[in-house]
């Protein structure tokens, strides 16, 4: 499993988007999203994205006033991991035009749907944006 | 019925609405969404699947970001998962994916749902039901569903065959028997001209290689194609993650990769991919002098970088390369120095790693040095995280590392007085393994342990008691190395002390006691040699005394130490005995530096006196106890030399000499050094016949009825030693210590009876807590200490101008810590063993090639098993034709349930192989284990070692 789970966090520490690829009980996410919350808000940007936390890493990035924060683990390359975070992004950027945080506060299902594409099972499957947004294009032609 | 749905449905909030109402409540986000949540309970229930869906929806939004439980809903989801519109089926779908597990009960009524859902037409109702999969699948559904993923993996929709790809890693690790059915239409996904097909397949295999790597291997022709053709770095970069494992375990993969992965590394332009690209040269192809010296080049571009994430990176690359090519993390040695004061504590612990791994005898005491002044600067973490990588780089088998035992004594000196230092106990161990070990350093152990015990302000920081205790006993225990004993038992004794907690307390008070059996011994011996100047002899007998102390490293001195040191104390004549030799004065230096007035030994009484006359007062048994035997002791001496300690010297009389063989039969018993002691020590001794342990007990009723007048303790322990049978207790050299201090105590309670409990079972207590008599026991049993003489012989050295001083290591094994394998997952055993069936069984599409590189992979497997066996607990797993045909009979035989068993076979042979390995490796392992089975049971030991 190379993706262990994202995270889209806010300034302030409230989680807006939470995608696990491992079943974690209600008290264990709580307690991980707490922690790496912690620990990651708190750096600044000359530091490096990269985090260890328990036995994983964490890679992250910061855009606007949002976190995306991507638990790894130690053999994955981080550099892809920001790439990947970067890709995301642009495909968010896409779809929404101009994404902010509240685009994804309020279509959860949609930012749900485009990971749901881009990973499978930890793994990334799906690098095209394109390919990523068509099935939710086709989506909202329907309803 | 139909009216209260629609007005549900007609005034039910959405997840916008809830959204909204979540940012803009003013009671509180808590309390509103548990209004919220009321609401969601009424709606749920709705009859009219929309209300109902749009109840889920909201429920899982809870329950993603504000931890809402929703396993109560898991019906409902399955409701909403059946509908025929895509939109609440994908709320369903979602919901069912986010909340549930293997444990939720409804799980069983899913299957079917799936199943119809895995074969629907509509491409996305199917990619839907994988998704969904992927998150959920248990044993079960794996199982029954594996026909129904086997077809998507030939879907012509590739969108489907994607996603089924995708799942195809989860039903495999929960039902190994798929691999049967599904391997191969896997492998053929990987000659897809599609990118995303191929995407997924390679991101798949990477999985599953990373697991087990040498099931893999026969597929490594066409992962090869894939890296020379792929322009997708996607791909590559999971290409080579599996080629980094196929290269580490057969070096014609290896050898055959080194070119293109060269070729990538000059030709991309992408950061992520050329870090692949080093990442594999430095773990697998660091043989290959042109793929190295180009890995190398590129890290250090890496290095240079201003950004910090490829710096990190540099860094982390350098680190895996340290291991095989120190040169490389020595050529940019000052860049990993430099960056020890990055701003990135990742950074720094990653430079702290490579300065950890450059560490080596010539230059340990300047990187310490260097060290521990960027710990002076950094924060408390880091400051830790120094301190603990330069103990532990410097105990690393047995102080291998450590040319000069003073400064490195000083130097946990120092550390101790970092403010922000948390490894008291580390430094605890390492000051009294020294001690033990390390004969050399005792001078400078006192000196460090008397600077951290005379400073009372180091007594307000908890962090340091643990170092202080260890400083306590190393100060009792090795006085005779103190020019000032008296201001030690100041120190020890000082009122700040009561802020320690009571164990470490009672060690103080322990060392009080040794330390005043010396001052009392040394001044006495002063005495009598005065009072009988014309009988030099007592000289002797002292000198050969401290000798004893300091050179008893050969076992012909322990031999001759009982002829010539014992008889002597146990025959009362031997006073009068002229002919022991006097040769060994020269090393009275300390007695002759130590002598002490008849004031300062009164003044040092009564210091004493008045310190722990308080403390008989305490709750704590461990205080009371030594607290007593102090006084106990000061109070004998004090009755019987009140006149002889009189200004004007009295002739030597008879009453002192009591006292005097009082104390030197007491300075015998702390004279006796205690060395390192293995972990297996006890184990292996063999129980000397006749020697029933609760008889021994028994005795002491005998000695407890013999004891006649107070202090008169030599015959009594002549007697003592007559009882015991003479073959069993050929030294009883070694068994004087408890000998001592038990007829000590039976006096002391005997003049103190009244404090004590009856006598009766209390009194085996001191023998039974004395873990010195229990030790020395042992030694004598299995020549312990002859044999650590033995292994004194000093190794090969460098030309250092200052010898190493001798460290005691112990010549038997136990466990090793680092021979303990990682424990080898049984999950993927059985993954890998049907993987290989299938690999070699079938797959003619890939013939020619592929007979080869089965050959590769299974030939030496077979003919080195046995090795493998005791190197690797995974072994078993890898290939080797037997164990296949076991697992595979199994596995046919009886499907899942048997996993356990499974299991419990490969514990067995585990545990068996370990043992094997034990008895293998012992010999080679001695150094390594003589370290760790110290530190393994100092931490519980040391409290009693030290009382």
């Amino acid at each position: 499993m190379g993706i262990r789970f994202i995270l889209m966090v806010n300034k302030q520490g409230q989680t807006r988007l939470a995608q696990y690829y491992e079943y974690l009980t209600l008290e264990e996410r709580r307690a991980l999203e707490g922690e790496i919350v912690r620990k990651c808000l708190a750096r600044t940007e000359q530091q490096c994205s990269f985090v260890e936390h328990r036995n994983y890493k964490i890679v992250y990035r910061r855009y606007a006033s949002l976190f995306f924060l991507v638990g790894v683990d130690n053999e994955e390359n981080e550099l892809a991991i920001l790439e990947f975070i970067h890709l995301l992004v642009e495909t968010m950027d896409q779809h929404f035009g101009n994404v902010c945080e509240l685009d994804i506060m309020f279509h959860l299902e949609k930012a749900h749907f485009m990971l749901e594409e881009m990973v499978m099972n930890g793994c990334i499957v799906e690098t095209s944006k394109s390919n990523i947004l068509m099935p939710i294009q086709l989506m909202d032609k329907t309803s | 019925m139909s009216g209260p749905s629609i007005m549900e449905t007609l005034f039910q909030r959405t997840l916008e609405d809830l959204i909204k109402g979540i940012r803009l409540q003013l009671i509180g986000e808590s309390a509103f969404i548990s209004k919220a949540m009321e609401e969601i309970r009424k709606e749920i229930k709705s009859t009219d699947l929309q209300t109902k869906s749009i109840a889920l929806q909201k429920l899982s939004y809870l329950n993603s970001l504000y931890f809402v439980d929703m396993s109560w809903a898991a019906f409902h989801c399955i409701e909403c998962m059946s509908s025929s519109r895509f939109s609440l089926k994908r709320i369903g779908y979602v919901a069912v994916s986010q909340s549930f597990d293997e444990q939720t009960p409804v799980l069983l009524l899913i299957t079917n749902q799936l199943r119809k859902d895995l074969g629907s037409v509509n491409e996305f109702e199917a990619g839907l039901a994988l998704d969904c999969l992927a998150n959920i699948a248990t044993v079960d559904l794996a199982r029954d569903l594996t026909p129904e993923v086997f077809t998507l993996l030939g879907s012509s929709k590739i969108p489907v065959r994607k996603k089924a790809i995708g799942v195809i890693l989860r039903v495999f690790e929960k039902y190994p028997e798929a691999v049967r059915v599904c391997f191969k239409r896997l492998v053929e996904n990987l000659d897809s001209p599609d990118s995303r097909i191929l995407s997924a397949v390679v991101g798949v295999f990477c999985e599953l290689a990373s697991r087990d790597p040498r099931s893999y291997l026969p597929l490594a022709p066409e992962f090869y194609r894939v890296l020379v053709d792929s322009k997708n770095n996607w791909v590559l970069i999971k290409i080579l993650k599996i080629f980094t494992k196929l290269a580490a375990i057969e070096p014609r993969v290896a050898k055959r990769i080194v070119e293109p992965v060269c070729d990538h590394m000059r030709r991309t332009g992408a950061k992520s991919l050329m870090f692949e690209c080093i990442r594999t040269v430095v773990s697998s192809l660091s043989e290959y002098e042109i793929a190295l010296k180009l890995a190398v080049s590129k890290i250090r571009e890496l290095l240079v970088d201003e950004d910090a994430n490829i710096k990190y990176l540099g860094l982390h690359a350098l680190s895996i390369i340290a291991p095989k090519h120190l040169w490389v993390v020595l050529d940019n040695q000052e860049i990993v120095i430099k960056s020890l004061i990055d701003a990135d504590a990742n950074i720094q612990s990653e430079s702290l790693r490579l300065v950890m791994a450059v560490i080596s005898r010539s230059n340990v005491v300047d990187i310490s040095h260097v060290l521990l002044s960027y710990g002076h600067k950094s924060d408390p973490d880091f400051c830790n995280e120094i301190i603990g990588s330069i103990l532990s780089a410097c105990s690393h088998n047995l102080y291998e590392i450590v040319m000069d035992f003073d400064w490195y004594v000083s130097l946990l000196g120092e550390m101790s007085r970092i403010p922000h230092c948390q490894k008291g106990e580390e430094i605890e161990n390492q000051l009294i393994d020294i001690g033990m070990r390390v004969r050399d350093a005792r001078l400078e152990l006192i000196r460090v342990g008397r600077s951290l015990l005379i400073d009372p302000a180091l007594l307000g920081n908890p962090y340091l008691y643990r170092i202080l205790c260890a400083a306590a006993w190393v100060c009792g225990e090795y006085v005779e190395f103190s020019t000032n004993p008296p201001e030690l038992v100041e120190a020890l004794l000082q009122p700040r002390t009561s802020m320690l907690p009571p164990l470490i307390r009672a060690v103080y008070l322990q060392s009080v006691l040794k330390i005043l059996t010396f001052c009392m011994y040394s001044h006495l011996q002063k005495q009598s040699s005065i009072s009988f100047p014309s009988s030099h002899n007592l000289e002797g007998v002292m000198a050969e005394c401290v000798s004893r102390r300091k050179t008893r490293e050969s076992s012909d001195i322990l031999t001759s130490a009982q002829d010539d040191v014992f008889n002597p104390m146990i025959s009362e004549n031997i006073l009068c005995e002229e002919d022991i030799p006097v040769e060994t004065k020269g090393e009275n230096l300390f007695f002759e530096k130590n002598r002490f007035s008849q004031e300062s030994i009164v003044n040092l009484l009564n210091a004493i006196e008045s310190a722990l006359e308080p403390l008989l007062g305490t709750l704590e048994v461990e205080i009371l106890e030594r607290a007593r035997n102090v006084l106990g002791l000061i109070d004998l001496i004090k009755q019987q030399i009140p006149n002889h300690l009189s200004p004007e010297e009295e002739s030597f009389s008879r009453e002192a000499s009591e006292v005097w063989k009082l104390i030197r039969s007491m300075n015998d018993a702390f004279c006796e050094e205690l060395g390192p002691v293995s972990f297996t020590a006890q184990e292996k001794i063999q129980l000397p016949e006749g020697l029933v342990l609760e008889e021994n007990l028994r005795e002491l009723d005998s000695i407890y009825g013999i004891l006649q007048p107070p202090l008169n303790f030599l015959p009594q322990r002549e007697e003592r030693v007559e009882e015991l049978p003479d073959s069993e207790w050929r030294s009883r050299d070694d068994l004087e210590p408890s000998n001592e201090s038990t007829s000590l105590l039976v006096e002391h309670r005997k003049r103190h009876g009244l404090y004590y409990l009856p006598s009766g079972v209390s009194n085996d207590y001191p023998l039974a807590n004395d873990p010195r008599s229990g030790e020395h026991d042992y030694d004598e049993n299995e020549d312990l200490i002859r044999l650590a003489a033995q292994s004194l012989a000093p190794k090969k050295k460098p030309n250092y101008s200052k010898p190493r001083p001798v460290v005691v290591r112990l010549e038997e094994g136990e466990a090793t810590s680092h021979i303990v394998s990682k424990k080898p997952n049984s999950k993927y055993d059985l993954l890998s063993g049907v993987v290989q069936d299938v690999l070699q069984e079938t797959n003619p599409m890939e013939s020619s090639q592929k007979g080869k590189e089965k050959v590769s992979s299974d030939v030496p497997p077979g003919s080195k098993e046995n090795l493998q066996d005791l190197v690797d607990p995974m072994g078993e797993r890898s290939g080797s034709g037997k164990s296949k045909h076991r697992s595979h009979g199994k596995e046919r035989g009886h499907k899942i349930p048997k996993k356990n068993d499974r299991e419990k076979d490969e514990n067995c042979e585990r545990a068996r192989q370990k043992g094997s390995h034990r008895l293998g490796r012992k010999k080679t392992r001695q150094r390594a284990e003589g370290q760790t089975d110290l530190h393994a049971h100092t931490p519980g030991q040391i409290p009693d070692l030290l009382l």
